[in-house]
């Protein structure tokens, strides 16, 4: 359908999670688009509803009262167009309900065409069970048996540049044919499997898959050559799938489908969207992170490449026992300043497992909570930038200057020293008391080199985001901007590693705010720097340190202030605490004093 | 009036019970309608499509896969036995034939022209499904499984280990509050489905397996001892296929939390029934929790008694389930409408619990859950 955007003055749009619908208004005011309520309700996804547009309709219905505007008709639908007060111009959706888009997928090699893969389908916002590959180092039975157990809603094979190998690539349809996956919406579902391998195969790959049960689709290669990714025609066919077949299959979706402007997108693959979309209009590197109760999402988007990671069964409730077994408990427990006893606190790891409703109530209880936070992120984003990196089997033409400085493919792109925005989401982030704790999660768990904007979504808004910039981009940015996101402020960080104590970088602040001063190596500050401040920061790093420019480089920043401040931080890079409990535990007390993450509440009486 | 928060745990003595036994593909269904069985009667069995085993025979015989076809011995579809030869090469002048003998016994599945390569399927696994329940056949679905009904008393747990057993109730402690350790598990206990109290300790555990008890019940485990227990440190709380000897369950939570009166009192009345009991666990959308089911007489007039949460009103039973008073029983004291500011700083909506001291506390309403004393 075509949209006039120049008459849309108001916009619905819902986001349908797992547990919760939530839905919000934006309207034009002033010639400015705005998010200007809120509403939320139960999924409806189960039974005895099993039926999501109910959920939808709840939580309209929720920001209809507050707004004083009827978005919906008497039969449950949205009020559409909007004339005067009541209706809406358009409605969009994203969803992730009923656990996501669950995908398996398969490649020729581990680290080259399997890889793409998985990055085209994490791109496309699914959850990839597993990945198959000639080399993963299991044996074709063992595969065959790995493919059977799994229940995806689509797989998708890729292998092979054009041209290339073609024998295994019909290897791997030869694997999943006798397997016959059992997909999980039961034995009537056709099972969607993409090709976009080599186009030399797809015509063997066609043959050895025709099966009654699979349901083929094939699409461009998505590694045509080593040296070149082509992910945009698998993720496109992914998103059809996606709404063709599993969306179909939820219960309700399909009248979902039919209220909706536009396609409904799975929600990762929305919030990567819309963080793309910043990114290019700022022309900066973007991280953004999304932790929930069972999974933690990261996004980035460095020099353009977009790169997206799911960390299963890293969360802050069903995952939290899991979080602190990869991590261990002393690494969680380096976090938290005073002593606390560990048998415990396993105790109360399980029960907030087994009862993920539950909140903190006591300070020592929320310490804990956000050591276990620090401990996600950091395992979440080492996963996304072990996964984000330059394409692996690339051909590289050397020279005799190179004999000390080779460099092969397969390096991380994230770099935390080019890193611009970092944005926060997620109940423990977005809910934290302080806005000074949510600060320093991100700091302690990302380290941010050089200079770097410290971002929340104030509430959970990037879905709805990402499906409207697809629709109307400009609606999106102007609402990204000014509504969803809360600027913390600016976190200065020196990489290499010195003496505690011993001068790590001087500054000089001059603009809004004029300050100056000397940062030893292991001190941590915070100076007052209100949202709408900026100024210019000139840092002189002592040998051995760098803050951009190289070691020991003088260079300046423009830098925004925040509701935090801006952040001074000189316990270098790698972040690396004391191994010593006693002296670690002293470390974090000062870093938790200079910051006043806790000033208001009395520790000694809490953990008394 | 607010409704609290609770895991949605089923505590009954009496309610109609339906389990399905299904195969995982089509087989056998070796009982009808209104068949009684017993808990370890096999109602339905099959055989699964054994392993697949794929051969490369291109390598394997060192030819073109496209040549792979007419150098088979054993043509697809046709059973070998290991050791049997399955191809040979043509030779030079007939001469020097290399053949390749089949390293696995079953059936030839498929010989690909393009990539040489030929997929053995093993013999078929042989799958039975037991009843678990005793009770009633009422329906048959053929070749898939059957349902099997009964009237039973059921429970369950909160957290388990290991899948289903079935055995007779037996008790290793007199209150519901005592702590179960080694001293208490007896010789008697084998085949016994032993219930302790408040927390299980390791060496209680240990013993009972030693024993051969099939399952151990209480109120609580300390997850270090959990740990200790399964080797290793549980991450994901998908449970149920551990091979450890014995089913265990904790019907409150983690650490030295005693079991709830009512399920100890409904345990005890049916000391000496027969239980099937299943530590499966899964926290996830679709959650699953360990169960215990204690069939009981149909004619038995007694009516169902369910307890499984409810609203929370003035006078209430409750149970504050995350620290700092984790385990302790109280009543609703008030329910103040205004969000209260926690110890943590947090805004939250709260609840005033009475406790059995005479004490008052504040408590975000989350962090209870309703309990029948």
């Amino acid at each position: 359908m075509t949209i006039d955007l120049e008459n849309i003055s108001v916009i619905l749009a819902t986001d349908c999670g797992s547990t919760t619908t939530k839905a919000i208004l934006i309207e034009k005011i002033d010639g400015q688009y705005r998010q200007t309520y809120r509403g939320e309700a139960p999924t409806t996804v189960e039974k005895p509803f099993a039926n999501v547009t109910i959920g939808v309709t709840n939580a309209v219905t929720e920001i209809s009262e507050l707004a004083g505007r009827k978005l919906t008709n008497e039969d449950g639908t949205i009020n559409q167009p909007a004339q005067g007060d009541d209706g809406c111009d358009l409605y969009i959706s994203t969803s992730s309900a009923g656990g996501g888009l669950q995908m398996m997928v398969a490649g020729v090699i581990a680290e080259m065409t399997a890889a793409s893969a998985k990055r085209a389908a994490l791109g496309a916002g699914a959850i990839v069970m597993d990945v198959i590959s000639t080399n993963d180092k299991r044996r074709p039975h063992e595969q065959i048996q790995r493919i059977r157990e799994l229940r995806p809603d689509m797989i998708l094979i890729s292998g092979g540049t054009d041209g290339g190998t073609t024998e295994k690539v019909v290897q791997l349809a030869e694997l999943i044919a006798p397997a016959k996956p059992q997909p999980r919406f039961g034995s009537e579902y056709e099972m969607p499997i993409i090709f976009a391998g080599n186009k030399m195969a797809a015509s063997e790959v066609e043959s050895t898959l025709q099966e009654d049960w699979i349901d083929l689709a094939i699409v461009e290669n998505l590694r045509p050559k080593l040296e070149q990714e082509n992910l945009g025609p698998a993720r496109d066919k992914i998103h059809d799938v996606f709404l063709e077949h599993v969306m179909a299959h939820a219960p309700g979706y399909d009248m979902l489908m039919d209220w909706s402007d536009a396609p409904i997108m799975p929600t990762p693959g929305a919030v990567g969207d819309i963080l793309q979309t910043i990114a290019k209009k700022e022309n900066i590197n973007v991280v953004g992170v999304d932790i929930g109760g069972a999974t933690t999402d990261v996004f980035s988007v460095f020099e353009g490449t977009f790169n997206r990671t799911v960390s299963a069964n890293l969360g802050m409730s069903y995952s939290i026992s899991n979080v602190c077994a990869e991590a261990t408990m002393p690494n969680v427990l380096r976090w938290v300043h005073f002593d606390m006893d560990e048998r415990q606190l396993r105790n109360r790891v399980k029960n907030k497992m087994i009862r993920p409703t539950t909140i903190p109530q006591s300070l020592e209880s929320l310490i804990f909570e956000q050591a276990v936070a620090r401990e996600a992120l950091r395992l979440a984003y080492k996963q996304h930038k072990e996964f984000a990196t330059t394409l692996k089997g690339v051909q590289q033409q050397r020279t005799v200057g190179d004999t000390f400085s080779q460099q092969t493919g397969g390096n991380t792109i994230v770099n935390n020293m080019t890193l611009n925005l970092l944005v926060a989401s997620g109940g423990v982030l977005s809910h934290a008391p302080s806005m000074n704790q949510t600060a320093m999660m991100l700091v302690d768990a990302f380290e941010p080199e050089g200079c770097t904007d410290l971002a929340k979504d104030s509430i959970f808004m990037m879905p709805h985001l990402g499906v409207l910039s697809a629709v109307h981009p400009e609606a999106a940015a102007q609402v990204f901007e000014r509504d969803c996101l809360v600027y913390l402020g600016t976190c200065i960080a020196a990489k290499g590693l010195g003496k505690l104590g011993k001068p790590c970088f001087s500054w000089t602040l001059s603009g809004d705010v004029n300050a100056s001063g000397t940062c030893n190596f292991g001190d941590l500050e915070c100076i007052d720097m209100a949202p709408d401040q900026t100024a210019t920061i000139l840092c002189e790093p002592a040998r051995g340190f760098d803050l951009g420019a190289g070691n020991g480089k003088k260079v300046s920043h423009e830098v925004r202030g925040g509701t935090v401040g801006l952040i001074i931080d000189g316990r270098g890079r790698p972040l690396g605490l004391p191994e010593d409990r006693q002296q670690c535990q002293m470390s974090m007390k000062t870093w938790v004093e200079n910051m006043a993450l806790y000033e208001e509440i009395d520790v000694a009486v809490a953990t008394a | 009036m607010a409704h609290a928060y609770t895991p949605g745990l089923k505590v009954t003595n009496r309610m109609k019970h339906s389990v399905v036994r299904m195969l995982p593909i089509k087989g056998d269904v070796m009982v009808k309608v209104g068949d009684s069985v017993v808990a370890d009667q096999i109602v339905a069995a099959t055989y699964m499509p054994g392993d697949v085993y794929p051969l490369n025979m291109a390598n394997l015989l060192a030819v073109p896969p496209k040549d792979v076809l007419s150098l088979m011995i054993c043509k697809e579809g046709q059973k070998v036995e290991k050791g049997e030869a399955v191809a040979e090469t043509a030779g030079i002048f007939g001469k020097f034939k290399k053949k390749y003998n089949s390293p696995y016994a079953g059936t030839i599945e498929t010989v690909s022209d393009v990539t040489g390569q030929v997929i053995l399927r093993g013999p078929d696994i042989p799958v039975e499904v037991k009843a678990y329940v005793t009770g009633t056949v009422t329906d048959v679905n053929p070749e898939i499984g059957c349902t099997v009904e009964s009237d039973v008393a059921f429970i369950q747990g909160i957290f388990g280990i290991g899948g289903e057993t079935c055995g007779t109730i037996k008790f290793a402690v007199k209150a519901s509050d005592e702590i179960l350790t080694a001293s208490s598990i007896t010789q008697d206990m084998k085949g016994c489905v032993v219930i302790g109290g408040a927390r299980i300790t390791d060496d209680s555990i240990e013993e009972a397996r030693k024993v051969g008890a099939v399952a151990l019940v209480g109120g609580g485990m300390d997850d270090q001892d959990l740990k200790e227990f399964l080797g290793y440190d549980l991450g994901v709380a998908i449970t149920g296929s551990e091979k450890k000897g014995i089913t265990v369950i904790v019907t409150e939570g983690f650490g030295d939390i005693a079991m709830a009166n009512r399920t100890f009192d409904l345990l005890k009345r049916f000391e000496g029934h027969e239980a099937s009991v299943n530590g499966a666990t899964q926290i996830r959308a679709g959650v699953m929790r360990p169960e215990i089911i204690i069939p009981i007489d149909s004619g038995a007039s007694e009516v169902e008694i369910e307890y499984e949460g409810g609203y929370l009103e003035i006078g209430k039973s409750l149970r504050i389930i995350r620290d700092p008073y984790f385990g302790i029983i109280g009543t609703v004291k008030a329910l103040p409408s205004e969000p209260h500011v926690l110890g943590s700083g947090s805004k939250a909506r709260v609840l005033e619990v009475e406790l059995k001291t005479g004490e008052s506390v504040i408590v975000p309403r989350a962090n209870v859950e309703l309990i029948e004393e």
